[in-house]
């Protein structure tokens, strides 16, 4: 362990935050490495070594927590849903939706309430794990 | 039992740089900086509030194995050491704002929520810290 860890730690939490912010928008490996200050090449490599999954599947983890959240406070439909939190089709939504949680969009529904506690706190418990059963991403 | 809360930790890595930081860009105020030789004991708190201080603690020393000090320094970079606090205003925009112009890299920008507007940022480290206003 060096600086030079601990400083590439760091550009892959820049990253990372940038996808807690920005999930709707279509960032790509490219877009992300350009946060992160480091080749694409070595991004996504860099970054599952740092946060133990790829990038890809952490955006997909950020957007469907973000789903579940609007599933749960609003009555908005799921297709609305779907494009709001970033996906570019319902298939994938419903797809990336299932594997992550373990039910469809429409199951999932009947959940509770929001729970009112700081959001950063909300964030990353309530954020759907990393499922085992989930299928690999890449 | 108790009073209150006094003081409670943050790692940081480096004190002068978290000193340029929580003092320089935050406006917080040092609360204690005291060199004791094998550590420094640096303390910040909001300007008027000697009642809470944070204490900028840097990982290592005889009371932390080499290794474990790496481990730290890991965790904090990486944002997964935990310790954080929520700063409260009266203007979460303006102080949003202001913050932006000095540097500052925010992770949220100030938002509506149930409880009031707040933001979220995180120091040269990777600690998150919040901004919230709180509704009255």
């Amino acid at each position: 362990m060096n600086r030079a860890v601990e400083d590439s730690n760091r550009r892959m939490l820049r990253a990372r935050d940038a996808m807690d912010r920005a999930y709707a928008q279509p960032l790509d490996v490219p877009a992300l490495a350009r946060i992160a200050h480091v080749s694409e090449a070595h991004f996504s490599r860099t970054f599952r070594a740092t946060f133990g999954e790829s990038p890809h599947r952490y955006l997909q983890r950020r957007r469907v927590e973000r789903a579940m959240f609007l599933l749960r406070a609003t009555d908005r439909s799921v297709t609305d849903i779907c494009f709001e939190v970033g996906f570019g089709s319902l298939g994938t939504f419903s797809r990336t939706f299932s594997a992550i949680v373990g039910t469809s969009p429409r199951e999932f529904r009947r959940e509770a309430a929001a729970p009112v506690v700081p959001t950063c706190f909300t964030m990353a418990w309530a954020r759907p794990s990393r499922a085992p059963s989930a299928p690999a991403d890449d | 039992m108790f009073n209150a809360i006094t003081h409670s930790q943050m790692f940081v890595l480096d004190q002068d740089e978290a000193l340029d930081f929580y003092v320089g860009k935050l406006g917080l105020e040092v609360g204690a900086d005291i060199d004791f030789g094998a550590m420094r004991w640096l303390t910040v708190r909001v300007p008027g509030q000697p009642e809470r201080e944070i204490l900028l603690e840097r990982p290592g020393g005889p009371g932390m194995s080499e290794e474990t000090a790496e481990q730290v320094r890991d965790l904090v970079t990486k944002g997964a050491i935990g310790g954080w606090f929520i700063l409260t205003t009266d203007d979460c925009r303006r102080t949003h704002e202001t913050l932006l112009e000095r540097g500052v890299e925010f992770t949220e920008e100030p938002t509506e929520r149930p409880y009031g507007i707040d933001c979220g940022l995180r120091d040269p480290f990777g600690n998150r810290i919040r901004i919230t206003q709180v509704t009255a």
